[in-house]
């Protein structure tokens, strides 16, 4: 059965919009995203070395670990902060449902 | 000055896979790229990655599957200039190329075929105002010559492999080093982390933990920059040299600026041939964009093709080109 939950994005201006994205699809936020025509470089194509993909999360229940290149491409960000994710690695599941986010200015 | 039929930006899977579309068509390819070597991300960012969704190649490393294109493209006998980036486009009268590198290397050519993936890596810069009119002057976004910075004072700035094995490397060598990080942790390899927490408290460096540098100051040379740590104390520290090390990000660069029509940072393309806006130059791979495109090296092999079918008319005028399968005329050596 399809299910889909609700995600928010914070855009640059200050915009909120709510985004529906299916969780059976494998789909990241970051692809979530672009499919909502959100301005979100992700130049890299979601393989985690370009961080133009970055996101603060604002609201979330429980968040999927970072892996290590994830992880490691955060700490390297000059204006990362405690919440920054790479969105590109979130992968949408149920669990993230009212999940909101804030885009971060292009690294 | 080299001279060739089609010069291509980018020494890439798409790039060298080109060559071989090209070769068919009996072309000679240049191939230019700013990295030392071929195979582009697949080379210098995961070679031991196993890619999988290359036809006929249930599972295939990064790194073989550039040496298989290599292999490839041998019959042609490509020429290359690496370590060099592409910096100007000048067309001539004749509708012609000349591509100029940042080292000066001119190669004349016919057809452009840019495909330069992700675009040319390049330092990540802080948001801090004036940083840039300080580079070369005390700023510096990577070490090239740790021998410039003996004896002098060294901010640097990161929390990553770089910004830790520098750290190590020029204590011994500046006469004050200072690590300025964000965080709290280090993710980079635990053994260079831990040796930079112990050079801090013997007092060889010294380290400023939840801290960003967020001004640099001088006069026509850099002085010192001011930390804040934790978001309210501002700290100033003499200093020659900033360093920030916060990794490499990818930009299109100087063909930003060679009048092709953009949209987000990606070349725009007619899917017909992948031509761009400037007759005579394509943009293949993921260096494009088109609705529906797909990042994949599968579309990237394709775009080649038909660039190279299109290339050929151009390179051919008036000559007719019929359709071969390598199945029934195998491969003609250049």
């Amino acid at each position: 059965m399809e299910e889909a939950i609700k995600i928010i994005v914070e855009t640059q201006a200050g915009e909120r919009v709510e985004l529906e994205a299916p969780t059976d699809m494998g789909l990241s936020v970051m692809e979530v995203m672009k499919a909502n025509e959100l301005e979100v470089p992700a130049i890299c194509g979601g393989m985690a070395i370009c961080a133009t993909c970055h996101v603060e999360v604002l609201e979330s229940g429980d968040l999927p670990e970072m892996n290590d290149d994830e992880a490691y491409m955060l700490e390297t960000l000059p204006h990362a902060t405690g919440s920054s994710r790479l969105s590109c690695q979130l992968r949408v599941t149920p669990e993230l449902d009212g999940l909101v986010v804030r885009l971060m200015p292009e690294a | 000055m080299l001279t060739t039929d089609i010069c291509i930006v980018g020494a890439g899977p798409v790039g060298l896979f080109a060559v071989f579309e090209a070769g068919l068509l009996k072309m000679r390819c240049h191939v230019i790229d700013a990295l030392p070597t071929v195979g582009g991300q697949l080379a210098e960012i995961y070679p031991k990655k196993p890619i999988y969704d290359i036809p006929g190649f249930p599972e295939v490393l990064a790194g073989d599957l550039v040496k298989n294109l290599e292999k490839q493209i041998e019959p042609f006998h490509p020429t290359f200039t690496l370590g060099e980036r592409v910096e100007h486009l000048h067309k001539q009268d004749d509708g012609s190329f000349i591509v100029e590198t940042s080292e000066g290397t001119k190669v004349a050519c016919k057809v452009v075929v840019i495909a330069g993936g992700l675009g040319s890596f390049e330092p990540r810069k802080p948001a801090i105002e004036q940083l840039e009119d300080f580079e070369g002057k005390g700023v510096a976004y990577m070490v090239k010559d740790p021998e410039k910075f003996r004896s002098k004072r060294v901010v640097l700035a990161g929390g990553g492999d770089s910004a830790l094995d520098w750290t190590i490397f020029l204590s011994g060598v500046a006469e004050e080093l200072t690590l300025v990080h964000r965080g709290t942790t280090f993710r980079g390899v635990p053994e260079s982390a831990e040796k930079v927490v112990s050079m801090a408290e013997e007092g060889h460096i010294k380290l400023l933990l939840k801290s960003n540098v967020t001004e640099v100051h001088g006069n026509g040379k850099l002085n010192a920059v001011t930390v804040l740590i934790d978001n309210e104390t501002e700290h100033t520290i003499e200093a020659d040299y900033f360093i920030p090390l916060f990794g490499l990000v990818p930009k299109l660069g100087p063909i930003e600026n060679w009048g092709l029509e953009l949209d987000k940072g990606a070349i725009k393309v007619d899917t017909f041939d992948y031509s761009t806006n400037i007759e005579g130059v394509y943009a293949i791979g993921d260096i494009n964009t088109y609705p529906g495109k797909l990042k994949l090296i599968l579309c990237g092999f394709h775009e080649a093709a038909l660039m190279a079918q299109s290339a050929y008319n151009i390179i051919n005028p008036g000559k007719k080109y019929v359709l071969k399968y390598t199945t029934v005329n195998g491969i003609q050596e250049l």
